[in-house]
């Protein structure tokens, strides 16, 4: 049987919440944006009008409002988001018990087997749509379609408030003649790469031979052919309810900042990777893994970026070598030549802390479990005492020092993989 | 204008774990009985900006929509 998928997407989420909780503001442009004095202001959402005004998400606050002078931004309430997007995934839950989440306002719903129940996949789309209406006051655009590539495709083609089914009669008219960036994970180098051989539009990379897509993109080629032609067969991941959001199976682990202030040299560095570690260190003994491999992620004032990754000697949970590594990696690849704006930590390679690990002769096992136990002793004291109770003295003395990652961290859209 | 207005409410728990609301406390001490609580289903307000579980209540033969927003109790209030 065929199946039945829905994606819906609740259409500018943070700023349609503002606004049902502001009515005050409900006709003006509204943007939800970060707080500019602790560099993080950025357009995080806006609604229609400022849309029509031509605000665009990810820009800087200052360049909005040389757009929309009267634009109005609230500052985020990441609190009442997430009980939003619990609430919505109820709404979900009560026509499929497999919900997936792609973010805070976005899922995937497999209803093949509610349609004898409460109706075509087009009904069941209207029946969400009226209940998240209802209950919620926000609105969706639902795709309906019958893999989750074009069911997230047709929740993006009409917005706002809008249902697309895209059948197995249209998806060549609806689909194919759309830019082939608009496909999911075709991001714009992959976009760049495929205009140099004259692929244009998903049409155009559906009817190429995958064997020449496998041979410029990887394995990648397979996959995205596959994307667009319809022949994604990844089931909907059914979601726990108990569980809070991204607790299915980690692949990594991290958090990232960008500093209230540039950072200058390797001493700050060095401050905000063992900050960032503390954080990262702790979730990752929470989740009962060690980790092979950390990477850094670090931005510099001109908004470049890269990443760079190192295996670790022994599988750790210990902040202090995931710490190590970091700044190792940080010195073998950054120079200073600018000023940087923003950094993170991850880890990933997870495994098991059950896990045995082959000692050495010359390795200190016995400092090692000596660390670990330190470890768990802090993390024992800030669970009962806030997560700034024990700092590294490192971590004194700066106006930076206050930032708190592990409590600021949330959720956001992981891989489609 | 309408308001959102918190208020004291008295509830009852029952077994099930529902939560029934018998009387809203008004601040200037006036005491509301809830005769009949005639619907409850999650709801929005759109006139003061809000979510939550709205129970529509009859109060002296009106009928009033009262939300209980965790934690807090709601009514949609005209007075200033």
């Amino acid at each position: 049987m065929e199946r039945v998928i829905l994606h819906s997407d609740i259409n500018s989420f943070y700023a349609n919440v503002e606004c049902l909780y502001h009515p005050e503001i409900r006709n003006l442009p509204v943007a939800v944006g970060g707080n500019p004095e602790k560099r993080h202001g950025i357009i995080l959402a806006k609604n229609q009008k400022a849309k029509e005004a031509g605000v665009k998400t990810g820009e800087a606050l200052w360049q909005a409002r040389q757009k929309c002078p009267n634009l109005v931004v609230m500052p985020p309430n990441y609190e009442l988001y997430l009980r939003f997007s619990r609430l919505a995934r109820k709404i979900y839950n009560r026509y499929s018990n497999q919900v997936e989440p792609f973010g805070l306002d976005e899922s995937w719903f497999d209803v093949t087997n509610s349609v004898k129940l409460y109706g075509s996949g087009e009904e069941i789309a209207q029946k969400v749509s009226q209940d998240i209406q209802n209950e919620l006051g926000i609105t969706v655009s639902i795709g309906v379609s019958w893999n989750k590539i074009f069911a997230k495709f047709g929740s993006d083609y009409k917005k706002p408030n809008a249902i697309t089914v895209i059948t197995r009669d249209n998806y060549k008219k609806i689909i194919w003649a759309q830019e082939v960036g608009d496909l999911l994970y075709i991001g714009r180098s992959t976009k760049k790469k495929l205009m140099k051989y004259g692929i244009y539009t998903i049409g155009q990379l559906a009817q190429t031979s995958p064997d020449f897509l496998v041979l410029q993109l990887g394995k990648m080629g397979m996959v995205l052919w596959r994307f667009a032609n319809g022949l994604d067969d990844s089931p909907v991941k059914p979601f726990d309810e108990q569980y809070n959001g991204n607790e299915r199976i980690l692949k990594s682990i991290g958090n990232s900042i960008t500093t209230p202030r540039d950072l200058k040299d390797l001493k700050d560095v060095k401050f905000i990777i063992y900050m960032l570690t503390e954080s990262v260190a702790m979730r990752l003994r929470e989740t009962g893994c060690y980790c092979l491999t950390v990477a850094i992620h670090v931005r510099n004032k001109e908004l470049e970026s890269f990443t760079r990754q190192m295996k670790l000697s022994k599988p750790s949970d210990l902040t202090k070598e995931i710490a190590e590594a970091a700044i190792v990696l940080f010195e073998n690849n950054y120079d200073f030549s600018s000023d940087i704006r923003s950094m993170g930590v991850r880890v990933t390679d997870l495994v098991p802390d059950s896990t045995p690990i082959q000692l050495d002769v010359f390795g200190n096992e016995e400092i090692r479990m000596r660390q670990a136990r330190l470890d768990d002793a802090v993390d024992d004291l800030r669970k009962r005492f806030g997560n700034l109770a024990v700092r590294r003295a490192v971590t004194i003395g700066d106006q930076m020092s206050c930032l708190d990652p592990k409590k600021e961290h949330v959720i956001h859209p992981i891989g489609y993989f | 204008m309408v308001i959102k207005k918190f208020v004291q409410v008295v509830a009852r728990f029952q077994e099930d774990g529902k939560m029934i609301p018998l009387q809203v406390l008004w601040e200037d001490g006036r005491v509301f009985e809830i005769d009949r609580v005639l619907d409850m289903r999650p709801g929005v307000s759109m006139k003061v900006g809000g979510q939550g579980i709205r129970y529509t209540c009859r109060i002296q033969n009106k009928e009033v929509c009262l939300y209980y927003e965790e934690p807090k109790w709601f009514v949609e209030s005209k007075e200033k």
